[in-house]
């Protein structure tokens, strides 16, 4: 069977269009040239056409007088005197808002919903998995849409406000509570605050050690509750309160003065928060499911009871599996918040992508900025989940 | 051995029982319904509270729903004055005489009405490529994806735009809308998105540099922006990136957004489906002489997309509800044409809006809902011949 | 992926070369006008149940299909929202803009357009519910106003609350159909918007006659057909298009008495008719183009009352729109 060949004649050669090295580099430089030519094109199209049109191009517009009002602002900003720029940070700003603490809310409500499915209690699993199919299978769009205008339906008008005891209102321009207004010394309750914070975790420490080396627990939450909020108001209450509130007050058609929660802010947290739960429930669920049975049973044998085993064992365990997909969760919220732009939530898509766009005229600029904004937050949120994945992966020996 | 002893003291004592008795059912207390009840609803005091907090919840939930869409609902009408409280003088629910008078706007938009056949044969010619793609006994399974990749999409193109030649007149997708919007987006995006994924996920796992670097920022760059952003770019930036003239229509540019969005997604799911692939596959592919393509399309891909399934199914299933963002450009898709009619004054009621939303919630539950069982189906059939 | 590309490409460069930047030509070759225009303005731009376009800016449109090709419905109505009008005009997607779009100096220059004329002089105000008891715009401090995104009125807005010390609380929203809807539902106070959206939004309310529009007029809102800047020709049919409505109108030329017309003596009448003169030739056009303007579509006079005047739903009072010897400030100059 054995084949005779020639002694030190050399390997059979291909032809060179056959050889996969050449073949490699053909590929590669056939792309590179057919996409540097298609961005050419495009480069050259747009140049043309802008020209040809006499269309403005440039970011001089960043500098320009803004004009137009925006209904949310969390930096001081006034149509005359603010520029494009500044609306651009006041949508950022209020697009990080909606985001940051509907990721709070959907996280809490997710993970509640997801061990709710697995409960041994047939309702509770049966309304949490109700709830996961629902709203899972509806368009945000149209939830949102829903939310925006049963929020506005259900609340009364600005005559009929509901009073709230403590100088709270609620009518269908909104929420307004009173706000507070920090006197001299108030700075003391702040450190105060941060101290209470730096001795918490001292302590939590401490104990940490302490339970390690003698297995005693220490009583580690009221303590730090303790610390953090009976601290700064003992000191506030030693300082004779330098803290006042500005309270709403009903005026002819709104009511001014306090901190104003709009109607469209509370539908766009409400249907963000409710419809990204309904995922996370799933991360969650399937991460618990991750965590192999024995896990549990020993767990129990070990004579933890059911809430300290999934705290101390299961979820810990679960957490590796639940960060990644968690993590594009946060993101898709976080992009879904563009949605404001159909109930009137003045996000970066609706004031600077919108308004700003619709003014100056100058598509490419803008739409290239928000772009880089959402691929900013999206790459930094991923390369800090990152980190702290892998923080928490399994270190195998 | 002490055996014979043992039976032996067994045979004296005489209240020891020789023989087993039947077992004795468990308490009523711990089967049927009551048992039932006890294990799973009532086991703790904990899981007392939780019950009665569903329980009520439920009870705060159910009949309002069930009063709103069928017991106070207006069935018939010709305009508002069906569904006012005021005219009427009882309660009123859902207003489906809005719904049932406005369907064919929901469904097909302005599409002409003497034109509107072609849109229904549309409808069916799709219902008989998913039928045929769904009943596993069907006959010719293999030409499906010809069906559906081919023969549908160009029939379906000269059938809704028109073609003067073969007597259809041209329909501007100007005029199109509703549902038949919806699903020409869906399906464009559904159709185009595999393909192109799996091109985008070979291409991100291929040892060129230059290819793994153009599907890298690809892909990264479209799932790092919100769609809302790729739609505007599509639909404001494209016209400028492209000679004057050849300006491509509105709905084309959204298409193409969606595509291109759907695709980056669709080729993370591909990816994640190659690597799951044992390395022991592509070394026997190689190993028996197949060159790339071949061992990609013979051995690699459909292991790879089998266990897949799953996943490209829930990827449809978000790309049927992000149709609904094309309104954002001004494309008429259903939930758009729901919204423009909420507001015809002709049925401007209180309860007009939430009618509208009620169908378009049900319409998207039902496909989406539908959509999500094929994929759990799908995974327990292929877990099944896993198992064996 | 490779191959795609290349074909991409291929089509992109065979396709780049059949170019031609003559709109004219174009509206020509492709036997159809794209005109971009409001879905939702009753009496300006609104598609019936059966698909119809009825309004003052859908007639504009109407009237150059019909100078270009004698026939006004060879016409494709585009509905644009405020907000993506101008980038359709620019990317090329509409041959013209007429969606009630006001004239300003900004929108002239840096967004690439050129307006042709004015076809209906309008100014911002404000509707409010009357339950309110307000009789005036001054009486607005403090309000919730609903505003359309993308618009001067948005800007105006501004301004008429600023200049007078007062605040305002705006609500911006993508679509007038949001913001009216959001009015209706009592989010706001006040919507605000040109005149005659006004009353054109009015009538899509519940019950309209809960609703007053308020008497100030806080803006001049000149709205008119816009073309793109850098064709000449194409600026030149239009604006003359709009221009011979309103001649006609002067000239008691209407759609009813178009063919006694053409045999007039009258020297004006022959030239605007073309049976003297060579004016349409020297636009591009045919002779008859003006007659068929006004046979087919109308005089500005006929338009405007079909539309929005006492002919229309809308019973708009003509008042700066009549014609400059009646009154008002429309004004054409004449065909010679």
């Amino acid at each position: 069977m054995s084949i005779d060949l020639p002694a030190g004649s050399p390997p059979a050669r291909v032809a060179f269009y056959n050889d996969p090295k050449v073949r490699s580099i053909a590929y590669q430089v056939a792309l590179c040239a057919v996409i540097g030519f298609l961005v050419y094109e495009a480069a050259s199209n747009a140049i043309a056409n802008l020209e040809r049109a006499r269309i403005a191009s440039g970011f001089g517009f960043w500098h320009t007088t803004a004009g137009f009002d925006i209904s949310q602002t969390l930096i001081a900003y006034s149509a005359q005197a603010s520029t494009y720029g500044r609306a651009f940070w006041v949508g950022l700003l209020n697009t990080l808002l909606v985001a940051g603490i509907g990721i709070v809310i959907a996280t809490i409500l997710g993970f509640v919903i997801g061990i709710a499915r697995l409960s041994k209690n047939w309702l509770v699993a049966k309304a949490a998995s109700g709830y996961v199919e629902t709203i899972r299978n509806i368009p945000l769009l149209l939830q949102l849409l829903f939310w925006y205008n049963a929020v506005l339906k259900a609340l009364p008008e600005m005559r009929d406000s509901y009073k709230i005891p403590g100088g709270i209102f609620l009518n269908n321009r909104g929420l307004f509570v009173p706000e507070p207004i920090f006197g001299n010394g108030f700075s003391f309750v702040v450190i105060a605050f941060g101290v209470g914070i730096v001795g918490s975790i001292s302590f939590y420490v401490w104990a940490r050690k302490r339970q390690e080396q003698t297995g005693q627990q220490a009583p580690v939450f009221s303590v730090a509750l303790a610390l953090v909020i009976g601290l700064p108001l003992a000191v506030l209450a030693l300082s004779e309160f330098p803290l006042t509130f500005e309270y709403p007050q009903g005026g002819r058609f709104n009511i001014s003065g306090g901190i104003e929660v709009l109607p469209e802010f509370a539908a766009l947290l409400f249907g963000l928060s409710i419809y990204t739960a309904a995922f996370i429930a799933e991360v969650v669920r399937a991460g618990i499911l991750a965590v192999s049975h024995g896990q549990t049973e020993a767990a129990y044998s070990l004579g933890l009871r059911a809430p300290p085993t999934l705290r101390l064992i299961v979820v810990p365990q679960a957490m590796r599996v639940i960060i990644p997909p968690l993590t594009s969760q946060y993101l898709n919220l976080t992009k879904n918040s563009t949605l404001a732009v159909a109930i009137g939530y003045p996000d970066l898509v609706q004031v600077f992508t919108g308004t700003v766009l619709n003014q100056t005229g100058q598509a490419v600029e803008v739409v290239a900025i928000t772009m880089a904004v959402y691929l900013t937050i999206s790459l930094a949120t991923s390369l800090l989940m990152n980190v702290y994945n892998s923080r928490i992966a399994l270190v195998e020996r | 051995m002490t055996m014979s002893e043992g039976d032996l003291a067994v045979a004296k004592i005489h209240f020891v029982r020789s023989a087993t008795i039947e077992a004795k059912p468990p308490p009523v207390s711990m089967r049927g319904a009551v048992g039932w009840l006890r294990e799973n609803l009532l086991s703790t005091k904990f899981n007392i509270i939780l019950t009665l907090l569903i329980a009520l919840l439920f009870a705060w939930i159910v009949p309002d729903l069930v009063r709103f869409l069928l017991i106070d609902a207006v069935w018939t009408g010709a305009d508002r004055d069906a569904c006012r409280e005021i005219v009427q003088n009882r309660a009123i629910g859902a207003c489906w005489p809005f719904a049932f008078e406005r369907w064919p706007y929901f469904v097909y938009g302005s599409y002409p009405i003497p034109e509107r056949w072609r849109v229904d044969v549309f409808f069916s010619m799709l219902a008989i490529g998913v039928v045929w793609l769904l009943w596993l006994g069907a006959p010719r399974r293999g030409l499906v994806s010809v069906y559906f990749f081919v023969v549908l999409p160009i029939s379906s193109f000269i059938l809704l735009t028109g073609w003067k030649a073969i007597g259809l007149q041209p329909v501007d997708t100007v005029l199109w809308g509703g549902i038949l919007v919806t699903i020409v987006v869906a399906w464009v995006g559904i159709v185009v998105s595999l393909p192109l994924g799996i091109l985008l996920a070979l291409g991100r796992r291929s040892h060129m540099p230059a290819v793994r670097l153009f599907s890298v920022i690809f892909i990264e760059f479209v799932r790092g922006v919100p769609l809302v952003t790729v739609l505007f770019m599509a639909s404001v930036m494209l016209p400028l990136f492209v000679p004057e003239h050849l300006s491509p229509d509105k709905l084309l540019r959204a298409l193409i957004g969606i595509a291109l969005f759907a695709s980056a997604y669709m080729a993370e799911v591909v990816r994640a489906g190659l690597q799951a692939i044992p390395k022991g596959q592509f070394e026997g592919a190689m190993a028996v002489g197949l060159g790339y393509s071949q061992m990609m399309r013979l051995i690699v891909l459909p292991q790879a997309l089998k266990i897949t399934i799953p996943n490209i199914v829930n990827t449809y299933i978000g790309l049927f509800k992000d149709t609904t963002l094309v309104f954002i450009v001004g494309i008429f898709d259903f939930l758009h044409t729901v919204e423009v009619s909420r507001i015809d004054p002709k049925w401007a009621t209180p309860v007009t809006s939430t009618t509208g939303y009620a169908v378009a919630a049900m319409f998207y539950l039902v496909f989406c809902y539908a959509m999500s069982r094929y994929a759990r189906a799908t995974e327990a059939r292929l877990a099944k011949s896993e198992r064996r | 992926m490779n191959r795609i590309f290349a074909i991409l490409a291929l089509a992109v460069v065979f396709a780049a070369q059949s170019a031609s930047a003559q709109t004219l030509k174009t509206v020509k070759d492709r036997g159809m006008l794209n005109c971009g225009s409001n879905g939702t303005l009753a009496g300006f731009g609104l598609p019936d149940a059966q698909g119809k376009w009825t309004g003052l800016d859908v007639d504009s449109c109407r009237a150059i299909a019909a100078a270009i090709f004698g026939d006004a419905n060879k016409v494709k109505f585009v509905p644009l929202s405020a907000k993506d009008r101008f980038t359709a005009l620019q990317s090329g997607e509409v041959d013209l803009l007429a969606r009630n779009t006001t004239w300003t100096s900004s929108r002239d220059t840096s967004l690439g357009l050129n307006f042709v004329g004015v076809n209906y002089y309008d100014g911002q105000g404000f509707m409010v519910r009357k339950t309110l008891k307000v009789n005036s715009a001054l009486e607005l401090n403090g309000a919730s106003v609903c505003v359309q995104q993308g618009t001067t009125t948005e800007l105006n807005l501004s301004d008429f609350f600023r200049a007078r010390n007062m605040q305002a609380k705006t609500v911006t929203f993508a679509t007038a159909n949001e913001a009216i809807k959001a009015y209706d539902a009592g989010r706001c106070d006040a919507y605000t918007t040109d005149a005659s959206g006004l009353y054109a939004e009015r009538l899509r309310l519940a019950n309209a006659n809960d609703h007053i529009v308020l008497p100030e007029i806080i803006s001049k809102e000149p709205l008119g057909p816009a073309v793109r800047h850098g064709d000449d020709q194409w600026f030149d049919v239009v604006k003359w298009t709009l221009n011979a409505m309103i001649n006609a109108e002067e000239l008691n030329i209407t759609s009813k008495n178009i063919d006694e017309m053409t045999k007039s003596t009258n020297p004006d009448i022959k030239r605007f008719v073309g049976t003297e003169g060579n004016y349409g030739e020297q636009l591009g056009l045919g002779k008859d183009w003006a007659v068929n303007i006004i046979k087919h579509v109308g005089n500005y006079g006929e338009v405007f009352d079909r539309n929005v005047g006492a002919g229309s739903l809308l019973k708009i009072d003509r008042g700066l729109n009549k014609l400059w010897n009646k009154g008002g400030i429309q004004y054409a100059p004449p065909i010679r």
